[in-house]
């Protein structure tokens, strides 16, 4: 799942008109950050792909004579657990190999939902305007207004703790940003003349709406999308870390950092590396959508 | 604008918590549970027993009156418990984004001039590292390495337990020094430090790279050009042309991260046991303790549209002066 | 300790002589893991509340003497129960002194106003103060207070009498509960003629050892020792709850000399603890038990033998290993054995799973049969981790043909539907809150807690007749006995399982002298000192 997501992408800024893919990977390469966390998102997806096959054990299998064994290099260390093990004996390195998919998995619903929902009403409240459109944009400046994971908590606490309730929480206070983002396109695009020209050829709303106009709204999103990817792993790593995103036994990175907590004296390494994990993936998310924006966006360019 | 804002924020925060389900009064109760009749009487006594409308338009009555109800676990107004945490949510706020002012704004500065450079390359490197931070595991590492492992900086709190400080003002740091205590004021300084980098990480990379590209592009402006072809010295245009324009973008970014600082308190003021708003919230949530919950989302949210609003006002009054300029 | 500018040299002299001695005062700092509700005992339920009011300002009739549920002579100096048990008549402590505070200097000892005015404040709903604060006065409307206290009567200044509208047996050891500590009702009306009554519950004023000094919400509490107290002064001068809600963190605090004393440690931080020579780790079996309980009005759960064979079926042993992680110990008996009367003579049904299956076999379920677990959203002493818990329970089951399904509700939702019943089994505890076997078995096992504490919704008239019996028979003897008989009842007819009773564990840095652990989980700091 988490591979589609990536070549979704790729595909989609194939699509954005005014570049062919070489001249867009020109851009991009330019950009030497921006190419290594490509390739860093490709290692992860990959790892999350084949996680079963990679990781030395199963995430859940609990080792009882092996509990913290600290990492093969340190004293005590085997290499039987590489990267040591957790409080009950889990292999550290198969988790994380575990949570790479998770982590992503929630990038990417994250990511769908919202971008689905905020260019549905985005578009339809740019195209549209009047009372709805200021009815949406109301509600989006309120919840503009409350610190994203406040409100994240409060819908989390309404429907309950679990990853897929965390997921949705996060989808929602992302919500604005797509929504603002797409109108402004969708306003700017709205009165150009090959828009007018579609609509006196007797293109319906609908036509206009979603194969006129949003094709050429696309570029800030995909930045955007790809920056959202990001958030969301953050935000989900936050919530799980207050006890409101995934519940144990799931290896998701911030959950794995919140059961861990209470051996942060004792065992570094079940602290450290979901931590590194969580930051080189946000890290690499970071670098490529900056690298996207640069290759997409005309302001820059020379 | 502002009014149908706030209006919207408080439908928002009400609906948000009538619809967490858990009843406050079997809370109450715990294990021992509770016999009908007080269970209806309590729920009475909290004005649980009446229609949603009813609540909602005796909690705005309330809100006009300043009376955001009382705190169901400690039976105090929650607004008079806002207040008395408040000041210590804004103290660490301000810390941190002096921090995030103070290195970021001439890290941006001179990342933007020097363009392409080693130390650009860097900045950008670590301001983006920071930007990707999680900081609820940055703080436990700064907590691992400084408190524990060297011994440097308190664990927590907001100073040591060994001065007797009055809050005559809630500000530590004022306090501290109005009491006469020796080394009370240096205890609560080293306090603030961690808490102050953390909570300031992510503002400091956000003011980092939007210094930066603002320079960027103030330095492709004609009237730089022109003052650099006077034959200004090259400090006086970087400076003075440049940056007093440079920055009334960076001013706004500025102050939207008010909003990014008061979620990023929620985290900052959990692992630091702060006793802060953000850590109230969080603890209420937990507790069901509805009146503070919703009290303290909406004053949040309140404070958070004004200072938007001021923000707006400002870049009314810079931006005539920068088309002047043009 | 502020002190205002120009002062005569005089003054100056003697402020430093003071700034001096206050150098040498010692200062006891405790890391406590949440913020007082408030500070009036009376009107709160949680132990972090009683640590920081009743158990440091207030005293009470009668005390528990420290690290025991023994019953000692507190405020009250003894006391007789009269021969039906009806009336229990008190003679109060002379010379009693109150605390002075900025706004109140006492102008007479402790007497029965006092008395009057701590009990009555709860039990007469036109009492001044009884809906200042709230006026929900959980625990004494909890252990049925309002109805079994009659009267109160003040016979002279050092005589108070209570009459009661039935015997009870458990009452003496109910005036040794947190929500019984005496205020000051001079203070109190003080408070109320100046129109600040919600200061006599904010900054109340108490006969205890230590002197509320200041509050600073989710921060610190501090307090400096009694100096008149009647006790004798406390050995520390100063006590200062630092407020730390993470364990991790208390024990950074504790490892870098900021506190003494910290609550609740990581289970996973314990064996660290145990090496470290600045600290010594104190432990206690607490007063607590956690049980799975039977639907008996259920099928199958109504059938005994099903019980019985789903109580073998489960390896406690490995719950105790596994969610306990060695503080805890097997439960047999539905009291700990912290509490007298506990019968050791009972025989637990161990781990069998074959007979436990053969059981099943003879009850009619060769096949077992589909049930649910509830498992608790939250953590308590008694339980540190129901999920885990619940599947350990699950497996086990399966082992003998018994396919259970988790369930699980936020945690308000949970003890409201488990109260209704709607469960087949149920995860759960209790912990004790004043010491008498009354306390946990009619409370928890009684036929009037059917539909509120009784989650087994278990009736047994022989078990019933046993303890109500136990309640009002004043000889302590006799009562000791039938409760040993209840518990062979209760274990026959096992409308639990027992699991486990926790065992606490209490950190102090090496400097901390003679620190006591409370049986009923509490943080007691008179007596304590610092070297």
């Amino acid at each position: 799942m988490s591979a589609t997501a990536i070549t979704d992408y790729s595909t989609q800024a194939a699509q954005a008109p005014p570049h062919p893919l070489i001249e867009f990977w020109q851009y991009f390469n330019e950009n030497k950050g921006a190419v290594v966390g490509f390739y860093f998102i490709l290692f992860i997806s990959l790892v999350a792909i084949f996680a079963d096959v990679i990781a030395p054990h199963s995430p859940f299998e609990q080792y009882r004579d092996a509990i913290l064994t600290p990492p093969a290099w340190q004293d005590g260390g085997t290499w039987t657990y590489p990267l040591g093990t957790d409080d009950v004996g889990r292999d550290m390195l198969s988790r994380l190999i575990h949570g790479a998919r998770l982590s992503l998995f929630v990038g990417v619903l994250v990511v769908t939902l919202s971008l689905a929902a905020g260019i549905l009403l985005g578009i339809t409240s740019g195209y549209i305007g009047g009372y709805f459109e200021t009815m949406v944009m109301r509600l989006m400046d309120i919840m503009l207004a409350l610190p994203s994971l406040l409100l994240a908590m409060a819908i989390v606490t309404i429907l309950g703790p679990s990853l897929q309730n965390a997921i949705l929480a996060i989808a929602i206070v992302v919500l604005p940003h797509y929504v603002r983002l797409t109108r402004a396109s969708a306003l700017t695009e709205k009165t150009k003349d090959y828009v007018t020209a579609s609509r006196v050829c007797g293109a319906g709303p609908f036509r206009l709406m979603f194969l006129v106009i949003l094709p050429n709204c696309m570029a800030p999103l995909i930045v955007q999308a790809t920056l959202g990817f990001s958030t969301a792993i953050l935000d989900a790593a936050a919530l799980g870390f207050l006890g409101m995103g995934a519940q144990p036994p799931i290896p998701e990175w911030g959950a794995m950092l919140a059961n861990a907590l209470q051996f942060v004296q004792r065992a570094w390494w079940v602290v450290t590396f979901p931590g590194l994990a969580i930051l080189f993936t946000v890290l690499a998310f970071n670098l490529a959508g900056d690298g996207l924006r640069d290759a997409l966006d005309p302001k820059l360019k020379r | 604008m502002v009014v149908p804002a706030f209006i919207g924020v408080t439908l928002l925060t009400f609906s948000l918590i009538h619809l967490i389900p858990g009843d406050p009064v079997m809370l109450m109760a715990g294990e021992r549970g509770i016999d009908p009749q007080r269970h209806a009487r309590l729920k009475a006594q909290l004005g649980l027993d009446q229609p949603l409308t009813v609540q909602y338009a005796k909690y705005v009555k309330g809100i006009f009156h300043g009376d955001l109800g009382k705190s169901i676990v400690t039976k105090k107004p929650v607004f008079a418990e806002f207040m008395t945490l408040f000041p210590a949510t804004v103290e660490l706020s301000l810390f941190a984004m002096f921090f995030a002012v103070v290195l970021g704004l001439p890290a941006g500065v001179i990342a933007g001039v020097k363009r392409g450079s080693v130390f650009d390359h860097t900045v950008m490197g670590v301001s983006l590292t920071g930007y990707s931070m999680p900081i609820f595991w940055w703080g436990l590492l700064l907590i691992l390495f400084f408190s524990v492992n060297l011994g440097w900086t308190p664990v927590s709190g907001r100073i040591s337990a060994l001065y007797w400080i009055d809050a005559d003002t809630g500000f530590m740091l004022i306090d501290a020094l109005r009491s006469d205590e020796k080394g009370a004021f240096i205890s609560a300084l080293s306090h603030l430090i961690l808490p102050s980098i953390v909570l300031g990480t992510i503002p400091l990379a956000v003011i980092a790279r939007m210094t930066r590209s603002s320079m960027l592009e103030v330095l492709q402006e004609d009237y730089v050009r022109t003052a650099r072809a006077k034959g200004l010295a090259p400090w006086r245009v970087t400076l003075i042309h440049a940056l007093r324009n440079a920055l009334i973008p960076v001013i706004t970014i500025i102050g939207l991260q008010t909003g990014v600082l008061l979620a990023g308190a929620i985290l900052t003021e959990t692992i630091f046991a702060w006793p802060g708003v953000g850590k109230w919230i969080v603890e209420s949530i937990r507790r069901r303790d509805y009146p503070s919950v919703q009290g303290g989302i909406l004053l949040i949210a309140s404070l958070i549209i004004l200072v938007n609003m001021l923000v707006d006002i400002m870049y009314g009054i810079i931006n005539p002066r920068i088309r002047h300029n043009r | 300790m502020r002190y205002r500018k120009g002062f005569t040299a005089v003054f100056v002299a003697l402020a430093l002589l003071f700034a001096a001695s206050s150098a040498y005062a010692t200062t006891c700092v405790y890391c406590s893991e949440g913020s007082p509700e408030g500070f009036t005992p009376a009107l709160y339920t949680s132990g972090t509340t009683f640590d920081a009011s009743s158990r440091a300002i207030f005293d009470r009739l009668v005390l528990f003497e420290r690290g025991t549920t023994t019953i000692i002579p507190g405020l009250a100096e003894k006391w007789e129960v009269s021969d039906d048990g009806r009336t229990y008549t008190f003679s109060l402590r002379k010379g009693v002194k109150f605390h002075t505070k900025k706004n109140f200097t006492p102008s007479r000892d402790f007497n029965a106003e006092d008395v009057l005015w701590s009990f009555y404040r709860q039990l007469d709903p036109n009492h001044p103060y009884h809906k200042i604060s709230g006026g929900s006065y959980e625990y004494f409307t909890g252990m049925s207070m309002d109805k079994l206290i009659e009267r109160i009567e003040k016979k002279d200044d050092y005589t108070v009498v209570f009459h009661l509208t039935r015997p009870e047996a458990p009452f003496i050891a109910n005036m040794g509960m947190d929500f019984a500590s005496i205020h000051s009702a001079e203070y109190a009306d003080k408070m109320m003629q100046a129109g600040t009554p919600d200061l006599n519950d904010q900054d109340p004023v108490g006969t205890g050892p230590f002197v509320l000094v200041q509050y600073q919400k989710d921060s610190t509490i501090r307090y400096i020792a009694h100096p008149e107290y009647w006790g004798g002064k406390a050995a520390i001068d100063k006590l200062v709850f630092s407020i730390t809600p993470d364990a991790s963190v208390r024990y950074a605090k504790l490892k870098a000399g900021e506190c003494h004393v910290m609550p609740y440690p990581n289970p996973a931080d314990l064996a660290q603890m145990a090496t470290d020579k600045d600290i010594q780790l104190l432990e206690k079996e607490g007063l607590n038990v956690g049980y799975l309980g039977f639907n008996t009005e259920k099928k199958p759960f109504d059938n005994v033998d099903v019980r019985r064979a789903l109580s073998l079926a489960i390896n406690k042993q490995a719950i105790i290993d596994a969610v306990f992680q060695g503080a805890g110990k097997i439960a047999k008996n539905p009291i700990p054995p912290t509490i007298w009367s506990y019968n050791d003579a009972v025989k637990d049904y161990d781990y069998d799973p074959a007979a436990a299956k053969k059981m099943l076999v003879d009850a009619g379920f060769p096949n077992g049969f589909e049930t649910d677990i509830w498992a608790m959203p939250v953590q308590r002493p008694y339980n540190p981790n129901a999920r885990r818990m619940a599947e350990i329970i699950q497996a086990d089951w399966a082992k003998v043909g018994v396919k259970a399904q988790i369930v699980t509700y936020e945690w308000g939702e949970y003890l409201k539907r488990s109260k209704e019943g709607e469960h087949q089994t149920v995860l759960l505890g209790w912990t004790g809150d004043n010491g008498d076997p009354d306390n946990f078995l009619s409370v928890l096992l009684g036929c009037d807690a059917v539909g509120s504490a009784n989650r087994a919704r278990w009736c047994y008239q022989p078990f019933e007749d046993l303890i109500q019996k136990a309640k009002v028979t004043a000889d302590v003897a006799e009562r000791t006995r039938l409760y040993e008989e209840a518990q062979m009842v209760f274990k026959d007819q096992a409308p639990w399982v027992t699991i486990a009773h926790s065992v606490v564990f209490v950190p102090v840095r090496k400097e901390v002298k003679d620190f006591k652990i409370d049986p009923f989980g509490g943080f007691v700091f008179y007596g304590v000192d610092i070297q």
